[in-house]
């Protein structure tokens, strides 16, 4: 008896692995391929200068889907947190660091009101969020009013909101699509701590804090419980964890195993073709890679409906975010920062403006003078990110768009030095400090792993690009028109972050419309 | 009569202000049968709706120059026509380029596409799409324009069949329609445009419509939506056309005027409203500024929510809740205007002698770069160093603006902070700003500053001490969709009604906002009538439906 062949899972990133897992926990023969010599995609730890290692494109872990960590065990398939809970600080120049923990701000220079204000601005983005994480942990609905039945699932995303109450119902339909700019103006006075805010608020994206929608984008942010941890051994532990899952119910993944294209049968996808010349047979497809690589690299939009292939053509998709790593021989001593908060996440954005002013150069392809940057020392809680008595930086740097006018191999190395500057404005020591420097613009990004633009969330997280619009309307339920192939990179619903849930979500649908052999 | 002394003259209803929805609403309450007076603060009418003549023989559209929105239902039921109301639309719009091209708007819908293909073929064909989903756009957004948006938490009978009739028209657009529309109102003109043309200056063609009044850039998200401001009107049945009101924008105001005085209803130039009176929760009346009293159990404010809440009411009866609403109201002002009397004709070599664009709407910004540089300026609190113009020279269509031979040129200017870098606007700042104005048309049209005669240079500042909008915001607040419809202004308060009784919002700083639409005026009235037990008499609902 010949088996039936497997289900492939394109890409072994998070999301790629965690749909993998839950595939084969329901008994289907399920296959990674994964282009690089390690599954993990953007959750990765790479050694990048010797005795150095750090997580290479996310840093932290701020929304891990409760859900997938439960269901698949992550813990006893080796996940370690070094640390949870990580506080944010935020730094300045020239006066001692403003330190949130939960809803209380503490530091120098804040007023009884700030600190008032801070709690009811986290009261009322934990009361927001929370609608939609109710909203993340389900598949978007889609808007086909027909009749009562295909508006209940959409009343019930109008309830989720409705059961706020009438004054919070209210106040959500009116910051929901605001500037976050706009919003905190109405909460705070205090110049640092909008701008610590306002930079929660934009990581990732290509917007700053006047463009509107960007009340959303913190929102988002904040769904995923707001609390920020560190994995022991880095991001790839998390990737470590959950292939181990995934073999463990029985996957197989397979690295250094490039796709190149799809074989379609019939309006099915029914195998691919490695860049190895090899073939494969499948009985459906899902893939982890952004959405426009999928549907129009490997697919090819010759197999797509015209108005479709537009839609995913026109997926908003550039990358702002940089990556900076540092070796240094010592620990660094950031001006008005405790000793204590040094492996917390510090955040370098002293105010609003400045936020809007890094963001104005990538409007048109140009860098940040000044930049952003969200930092975190992985060493200070891992001893084995580094040699004893030495330390890794890793920092997420805006903004640096991946379409840069002068081409990011002339602007690198000018850029590289932009970013040191602005670390040394803080600590004046850094250069002296250096033992190896690492900067990934996100065309590197692009190329290591393999996302269009080489933008983290697989296509900009904005309000026209969320719910059933992600990644575009008629494959926001994760199944693709092309029979058998489905969608779970974090370019789908919920979106992006390490979350997992695209993949937990995309296992469910095509479990639902994939009958087992 | 001296100040103390009360008048105690007592009306059904009393309007504050006479700009274009005020006069509307106090028109439609008069053809109801109410004894209706308006009290305007300046000694002529029309708030930014006028004509006047501050140059011996010019008259000036000194504040909105064009018209295209103002509803035909309304224009209609108050027979604006028979008031003398006449307008006359003008021919298409260019977009100049540095390198001495252009790109014609024409009126005829072939050569347009001709002219847009000469550019970029594929943008030729794209225009048709976006031609064609841009007016659904419109349709859907027309059948509300005369509705009052429902109350989204309400559980009453006429929020639930308001939300019904919603919930009808967007099941209405069908799946794909939905998701179009929705993000039609999330994404910022740029990424709007981006999905239709290739070319950089066809996008900037058709980016000015997003931006116009907003303190937005062409890639803020929301600004795609602005463009329904200036596509969903028309001139006689013809959508999207734009036209002069013959004689000067304040034939719109005079036109209302002489529809509410046909009814009865009076109008007192001269009387700045110093407070709203009540007596508990009823209003009872106005205070002028005089100290003369004027009662009426109703009140129609045309001011926007700041100054009417926070500037006419007793700050004791108002909730605080409301007052953070009415202060978190963003009334930002983005737009500066000259009016200029020229000795002849300037001439634009781009477009060579008695080109019929001439006489239509001239635009200088050719890049999508160039507008979002004029939007990073305001926010730096300057005028735009590379502003982007909407140029007419209306006395080409309409002579009755200038004497023989010469004429009026209305230059529409974004972006212009209300104040420079956080101070007040000086001589020398005015100065300076007419230059880089005149900078740029002289660009296109060389010897344009030998012609001028005298140039009226008006700031946010000037457009808020003369007219009474906050901060020089043309359309009384933002059109930002967290300040649309249910929202606008602010949620709770988006039915026209104020926190007394008796006490109503009728200016743009309501649903459905700016441009001369005097829909905010009407659906105003509709609301009055409605407390008084007779709803009908004011035009509901879109009569193309």
């Amino acid at each position: 008896m010949t088996e039936r062949a497997p289900i492939i899972v394109v890409g072994g990133g998070h999301n790629g692995l965690v749909c993998a897992a839950y595939l084969a926990r329901a008994g289907r023969r399920v296959l990674v391929l994964e282009a690089a010599a390690r599954a993990g995609g953007c959750a990765a730890t790479h050694e990048f200068h010797t005795g150095f290692k750090v997580s290479s494109i996310a840093h932290l872990l701020y929304g891990l889907d409760a859900q997938v960590a439960g269901d698949l065990n992550l813990t006893q398939h080796g996940l370690v947190l070094a640390q949870q809970n990580l506080r944010s600080v935020a730094l300045h120049p020239a006066a001692e660091a403003l330190v949130f923990e939960g809803d209380s701000v503490s530091g120098a220079g804040l007023a009884a009101a700030d600190r008032d204000a801070f709690r009811r601005f986290i009261a009322a983005r934990r009361r927001f969020a929370a609608v939609l994480a109710s909203w993340h942990a389900a598949p978007p609905p889609r808007l086909a009013l027909h009749g009562w039945r295909d508006a209940l699932p959409v009343g019930k995303l109008g309830w989720s909101v409705r059961r706020l109450g009438r004054k919070e119902m209210r106040e959500l339909l009116r910051v929901a699509t605001m500037s976050v700019d706009d919003w905190l103006n109405e909460y705070f006075t205090n110049a640092r701590v909008k701008g610590a805010l306002a930079l929660d608020a934009v990581l990732g994206a290509r917007a700053g804090p006047r463009s509107g929608g960007t009340v959303f984008t913190s929102l988002h942010r904040a769904a995923g419980g707001g609390s920020y941890a560190v994995p022991q051994g880095g991001m790839g532990a998390l990737s470590a964890a959950l292939a181990h899952a995934a073999t463990a119910a029985g996957a197989e993944i397979r690295c250094q195993a490039k796709v190149a294209g799809f074989e379609v049968v019939a309006g099915r996808v029914s195998g691919m073709r490695l860049a190895s010349g090899e073939t494969l047979a499948c009985s459906a497809v899902v893939s982890a890679l952004d959405p426009q690589q999928t549907l129009l690299g490997l697919l090819g939009a010759r197999h797509l409906e015209a108005e479709f292939a537009r839609r995913v053509q026109h997926v908003r998709a550039t990358g702002t975010a940089a990556k900076l790593h540092l070796a240094l021989s010592r620990a660094p001593e950031f001006h008005g920062l405790k000793t204590q908060d040094l492996g917390q996440r510090l955040l370098i954005a002293p105010d609003a403006d400045y936020v809007e002013r890094a963001f104005n150069p990538a409007k048109y392809g140009e860098y940040s003078p000044q930049p952003v940057m969200e930092v975190h020392l992985p060493s200070v809680h891992d001893a084995s990110m580094a040699p004893a008595g030495q330390h890794v930086l890793s920092a997420i740097v805006q903004y640096a768009p991946h379409n840069l006018a002068a081409g990011w191999p002339a602007a690198r190395s000018r850029f590289l030095e932009t970013c040191l500057e602005t670390l040394s404005r803080h600590w004046p020591g850094l250069r002296a400090s250096i033992l190896h420097a690492e900067l990934l613009t996100p065309a590197d990004i692009a190329g290591r792993v393999g996302i269009t633009g080489g933008h983290w969330h697989h296509g900009e997280l904005a309000l026209d690009q969320y719910l059933m619009l992600r990644p575009v309307p008629g494959a926001a339920q994760y199944a693709t028109p092309v029979g058998g192939l489905y969608l779970c990179s974090a370019g789908t619903h919920p979106g992006g972050g390490v979350l997992g849930t695209s993949g937990r979500l995309a296992a469910a649908q095509l479990l639902a419309r994939e009958a087992a052999p | 009569m001296s100040a103390a002394v009360k008048s105690r003259q007592r009306y059904d209803a009393i309007v504050i202000g006479a700009g274009h929805n005020g006069l509307t609403s106090a028109a439609f309450l008069a053809r109801a049968g109410l004894k209706v007076m308006v009290l305007e603060r300046n000694s002529y009418i029309g708030g930014a709706a006028v004509s006047r003549e501050l140059h011996q023989g010019w008259i000036y559209s000194n504040c909105s120059y064009v018209c295209s929105l103002l509803r035909p239902e309304i224009y209609r039921a108050l027979d604006l026509a028979r008031h003398g109301l006449q307008i006359v639309p003008y021919g298409g719009g260019v977009t100049f380029t540095r390198d001495g091209d252009y790109l014609g708007g024409y009126v005829d819908k072939d050569v347009k596409r001709r002219e847009i293909a000469r550019h970029n073929a594929h943008d030729a064909d794209a225009w048709q799409r976006y031609s064609r989903d841009t007016m659904r756009q419109c349709r859907f957004i027309r059948s509300l324009l005369l509705r009052t948006p429902p109350d989204p938490t309400s559980l009453k009978l006429r929020d639930l069949r308001e939300l019904l009739y919603l919930g009808k028209r967007f099941a209405d657009l069908g799946e794909q329609g939905i998701y179009d529309t929705i993000r039609f109102y999330t994404l910022s003109i740029a990424d709007y445009l981006a999905e239709y043309y290739e070319s950089d200056l066809v996008r900037a063609n058709f980016s000015g419509s997003g931006i116009i009044g907003t303190a937005l850039g062409v890639h803020s998200p929301g600004t795609a939506y602005v463009l329904l401001h200036h596509y969903m009107g028309d001139v006689d049945g013809q959508a999207g056309a734009w036209g002069y009101a013959r004689g000067g924008m304040g034939a719109v105001s005079k036109a209302l005027a002489g529809a509410l005085q046909s009814f009865g209803g009076e109008i007192r130039t001269d009387a700045p409203v110093e407070k709203v009176l009540n007596r508990g929760r009823q209003v009872t009346g106005v205070v002028l500024a005089s100290g003369e009293e004027i009662l009426a159990d109703r009140v129609l404010s045309n001011l926007d929510p700041k100054r009417t809440f926070l500037g006419l009411l007793d700050q004791k009866s108002l909730q605080p809740d409301l007052v953070a609403k009415a202060r978190n109201f963003k009334i930002r002002g983005s737009s500066g205007k000259l009016n200029i009397a020229l000795d002849g004709l300037p001439e634009f070599p781009a477009l060579g002698r008695n080109h019929p664009l001439h006489c239509g709407d001239l635009h200088f910004l050719d890049s999508m770069a160039r507008f979002e540089r004029a939007y990073d300026d305001w926010k730096d609190g300057r005028w735009s160093r590379d502003p982007y113009l909407d140029l007419l020279i209306p006395s080409m269509t309409d002579p009755t603006m200038t004497p023989a031979g010469k004429h009026y040129m209305s230059v529409f200017v974004q972006y212009v902070p209300p104040k420079v870098q956080g101070r007040d606007w000086t001589q020398a700042d005015r100065d300076a700003f007419r230059d880089t104005v005149f900078d740029q048309i002289e660009t296109q049209s060389p010897g344009f500053r030998k012609l001028v005669l005298h140039a009226e240079v008006r700031t946010p500042l000037e457009l808020e001490n003369e007219v009474g909008l906050t901060e020089g915001n043309i359309f009384q607040g933002e059109l930002t969709i967290d300040q649309l419809f249910f929202n606008r202004p602010f949620p709770g308060f988006a039915q026209y009604r104020g926190p007394l009784r008796g006490l109503y919002l009728c200016g743009s700083a309501t649903h459905p906002g700016g441009g001369v639409m005097a829909a905010p005026g009407a659906n105003a009235a509709r609301e009055v009538l409605l407390d008084m037990g007779q709803p009908e008499g004011v035009p509901e609902g879109w009569s193309d439906d």
